[in-house]
């Protein structure tokens, strides 16, 4: 575990390392928050559709996590995010964005409620100052605690049942966006009907001292049912025929984004239903009540691509030569059998003018750039939404 | 039926602020937590028949449009010395009597320096053409940079367009020097030590500055740019001390029909549906108006009375990031008698006498409030009012009002272990130049900036609101977002020093303020 430590200290093994690093024999890795993390561990096509025929595991330990706990914790993350959370129950986890002043989004995440003042966020980027800033006036405490958690996401169709054999009491029950705790060894383990694929799936949080015996335990009860690890390649292909949106990728983090025109509202990349302004004052509100009585710059659409080339990059045009906005995630989708995309669209094309647009997509043919214009129209969101995402209790395929 | 607006805070601007409204027709009332008007524009008895500025007690910023819009003149305010030169003590007992019309400063030089007497009026009228670029800002809202309107841009374009106007060759040096500390333009122009040391005090006075800090000629120009009675950079003093202001000021508005309640401490602003909508009192009163007007400094505003939870994160880093550690302490005494500084005539110091002697006096001052300690020789103002105005002491005895600077705020080992030591360190320094003062003392207060805070509801203890320097001026005073006297919840107004153009006893802030109040909040 400590070998990758020592030979590039700069990258930091997250507690699975030592599993994930025998397994993965592409030796593809990237960095994630500053952790070693598998970008394919043999075949993405493979990995991919394991998340949709049979159970994935995939390591989520980089997500930057935050405990947030004192008399003051709910008032404060409803300051913070965008979502009404007076209604969030303990063992209840609820997706949520937040924004700054200008109403740009900083970033997703979801957020665990464990008691009445005791909270977890869980995020893609570091907001420790932003957090700590917005606790001005309020009674809470704030701490990083990545480091403290392991995680793992179990995904696919059969993970409710290596969950069952795995003997996590009452797991049929979970309701998607509910969490239980259970005793594991001399510790505990987490289990949220949570996830990023779009799928049946269930995210594990455990003491990192354990993370080794729960991927163990884990991949055995696992044997039966398809189990098999999968690196972020196959992941984001999933969260792509979701529908889900990542901070940098297809929109910006608000705060990091140096172009004063790169910031996005919520409204803009499609996260406007996270947003409740009946629940009192949250950070960027009036900025977006002004947005939405004056109108948003930009959308974020999914395309239906003719043909079968992934759109990645591409420009997005309406007519013959406006050019209207530009794709941010593209894949041919196996599961579905469409050419699909996620774009950025300046207003109305989008949304009132939604005919005549077209994709210039760039291919590289043996050394040399192509590029081919291909029809598109909008489509609904999510691509993929399989009835098992939603089935409690679910089937064990 | 509500009021149109409450003001919070019966200090300088609030009470401009307040008489404008009323005199709109609105309908006003004013909150003072003290006891007394005037925030730290007030005049204290510190001993039986000694009266005295208790905090500020020189105007030399009052704006004429304030003056005569509030007709000030038939409210009472007078003056008893007004265009009062500037001495500066020098330790050889020849001190220099400068009077602010600068042909005649340069007369009272030549005995010091023959290149001076020559170069300081040139330098002087050079300073006072760029403030005169800067002045009519004061009385204006800052503009926005950016999402403004038509009169933000022209405003933009005023500023730009009043900088080149100055001509090629005053627009280089404008720009060369704006920036600049005023040490380095002290020493290229002058060389009497006494004189350079006296610009180098205006320079930094008030401000946690050194004279060999950035930026430390933008407020010297700040300085030049007040006007009293139409003189530009003039010094006056009011006849009754500054509470005689604040008297006239709260005639004024009560003339025009403003209400004014005293000892009625704001607790709270309160909110409903994201609008100020009234104040809680200390004593649980609540009163409702259809708008709020705060005369407290921004701080105290946003993060106390109004509260974190009702406005953004990064409004709210903003406000706590705005530098407001106050730097000066105000010593007033009693004497009982007048006491006799070296080299001056009795006339002579009716005028602001200046402790001050070179920049490396002022900047060794200054380096001590750098390490959180006070200054072992402190650098001085001096007025001695009773020699002009003799409604504020008995018969034949005087009283002495003496800003310190550098006194942090934030002192290491704290002001009530250091004050004691702090005052006699002082008058010992004031002594120097006026051996008998130590034994015509009959009373003394002294007021640290721990004490501008406690009994003067300043944060810091600053009474500027908040430092006035470069990035705290303008558009970026208070803070982005609130540089327009609207804050960012609807309803809600800031009136006081804390706001562009900063603090002195000016008005502008109130009164620029009560325009912005009247364009969008419309009356009852």
């Amino acid at each position: 575990m400590t070998t990758l430590a020592a030979a590039n200290s700069q990258v930091i093994p997250t507690p699975f390392h030592a599993r994930t690093a025998a397994l993965c024999k592409s030796n593809a890795w990237s960095r994630w928050a500053g952790y070693a993390t598998v970008d394919i561990y043999d075949n993405v096509e493979l990995e991919y559709f394991a998340i949709r025929n049979a159970a994935t595991l995939f390591d989520v330990s980089p997500m930057i996590k935050y405990r947030i706990t004192g008399p003051d914790a709910e008032p404060y993350l409803n300051r913070l995010v965008t979502r009404d959370l007076r209604k969030l129950t303990p063992g209840r986890v609820r997706y949520v964005a937040w924004c700054n002043d200008a109403g740009h989004v900083m970033d997703d995440g979801t957020l665990f409620r464990f008691g009445e003042s005791d909270f977890r966020l869980c995020s893609q980027e570091h907001h420790l100052c932003w957090l700590s800033d917005s606790a001005v006036g309020f009674d809470v405490a704030i701490a990083d605690e990545t480091e403290e958690v392991a995680g793992l996401a179990l995904q696919g169709p059969t993970s409710c049942a290596v969950l069952k054999r795995l003997g996590i009491d009452g797991i049929a029950d979970l309701k998607p966006f509910q969490m239980i705790a259970q005793p594991f060894e001399d510790g505990e383990l987490v289990v949220s009907r949570t996830g990023f694929t779009g799928d049946l799936g269930y995210e594990l949080w455990i003491d990192p001292a354990l993370a080794v015996d729960l991927w163990d335990r884990l991949m055995e009860a696992g044997r039966l049912h398809g189990l098999r690890p999968i690196g972020s390649q196959a992941l984001n292909l999933a969260r792509i025929e979701a529908g889900f949106v990542q901070t940098n990728n297809d929109f910006m983090a608000a705060e990091q984004a140096v172009r004063p025109t790169r910031g996005r509202s919520p409204f803009e990349i499609g996260l406007g239903w996270l947003v409740d302004f009946d629940k009192g004052h949250f950070t960027g509100r009036r900025a977006l009540l002004k947005e939405k009585a004056q109108g948003s710059r930009t959308c974020l659409v999914g395309l239906d691509i003719e043909g079968n080339k992934p759109a990645k990059d591409a420009l997005v045009y309406h007519g013959r030569r406006k050019e209207v906005g530009h794709v941010t995630s593209a894949m041919w989708s196996p599961t579905c059998k469409r050419n699909i995309a996620l774009a950025s669209l300046r207003r109305p094309y989008g949304t009132e003018i939604a005919d005549g647009l077209s994709v210039e997509i760039y291919v590289l043919k043996e050394l040399k750039w192509d590029k081919v214009k291909a029809r598109c129209r909008v489509v609904e969101r999510p691509f993929f939404n399989p009835p098992r995402r939603w089935a409690t209790p679910p089937s064990d395929y | 039926m509500t009021y149109d607006a409450i003001v919070i805070g019966g200090g300088h601007n609030g009470l401009v602020c307040a008489a404008y409204l009323a005199k709109a027709g609105r309908r006003i009332l004013v909150l003072e937590a003290a006891d007394q008007l005037g925030g730290a524009a007030r005049t204290g008895e510190i001993a039986p028949g000694f009266r005295v500025s208790t905090c500020a007690h020189l105007l030399h910023l009052l704006h004429p449009k304030v003056t005569a819009d509030l007709a000030l003149g038939s409210h009472g305010l007078s003056y008893s010395a007004a265009d009062m030169p500037t001495v500066a003590l020098a330790e050889d007992g020849r001190p220099l009597v400068l009077p602010s019309d600068p042909v005649a400063a340069g007369e009272a030089i030549r005995p010091h320096s023959a290149a001076d007497a020559t170069a300081y009026p040139k330098l002087r009228e050079r300073l006072q053409r760029f403030a005169e670029t800067l002045q009519p800002f004061l009385g204006k809202t800052p503009p926005r940079l950016a999402g403004g309107d038509g009169s933000d841009r022209l405003s933009l374009l005023k500023l730009g367009w009043a900088t080149r106007r100055l001509g090629r060759e005053d627009m280089r040096e404008f720009l060369r020097v704006v920036a600049m500390n005023v040490a380095d333009l002290l020493e290229d122009e002058l060389e009497s030590e006494l004189l350079r040391g006296a610009l180098a005090f205006d320079a930094v006075l008030g401000t946690h500055l050194g004279p060999r800090s950035p930026n430390s000629v933008l407020t010297l120009l700040y300085r030049l740019a007040g006007e009293v009675g139409g003189k530009r950079g003039a010094l006056a003093h009011p006849r009754g001390g500054m509470g005689a202001v604040t008297a006239a000021l709260a005639g004024a508005a009560k003339a025009a029909g403003a209400e004014i309640r005293t000892g009625a401490a704001v607790a709270r602003i309160q909110v409903e549906n994201d609008r100020a909508t009234g104040v809680e009192l200390a004593n649980g009163e609540t009163v409702a108006a259809r708008c709020i007007v705060s005369n407290a400094d921004p701080r105290r505003t946003f993060l106390d009375l109004l509260g974190a939870a009702h406005l953004d994160a990064g409004f709210v880093r903003r406000v706590g990031n705005i530098r407001m550690r106050g730097d000066a302490a105000k010593l007033n005494l009693a004497l009982d008698g007048l006491p006799s500084f070296k080299g001056l005539n009795e006339s002579e110091l009716g005028g602001r006498l200046l402790i001050a002697p070179s920049i490396g006096y002022v900047e060794r001052a200054f380096d001590h409030a750098k390490y959180g300690e006070y200054s072992e020789a402190p650098a001085i103002e001096i007025t001695l009012p009773s020699v002009h105005d003799a409604s504020l002491a008995p018969e034949g005895k005087h009283v002495l009002s003496a800003v310190i600077q550098y006194a942090p705020y934030r002192l290491r080992e704290g002001w009530d272990a250091a004050r004691e030591a702090f005052a006699e360190r002082a008058i010992r320094t004031i002594a120097a130049h006026a051996p008998d003062l130590p034994d015509r003392i009959v009373a003394r207060e002294l007021l640290t900036p721990l004490d501008l805070e406690r009994d003067f509801n300043m944060t810091g203890g600053h009474w500027h609101h908040g430092e006035l320097a470069i990035d705290q001026m303008l558009m970026l005073r208070p803070v982005p977002g609130a540089a327009q006297y609207a804050a960012p919840l609807p309803g809600l107004y800031l009136c006081g020093a804390g706001t562009h153009p900063g603090g002195g006893v000016m008005g502008a802030a109130g009164m620029n303020a009560a325009q912005q109040v009247i364009a969008r909040e419309a009356a009852a």
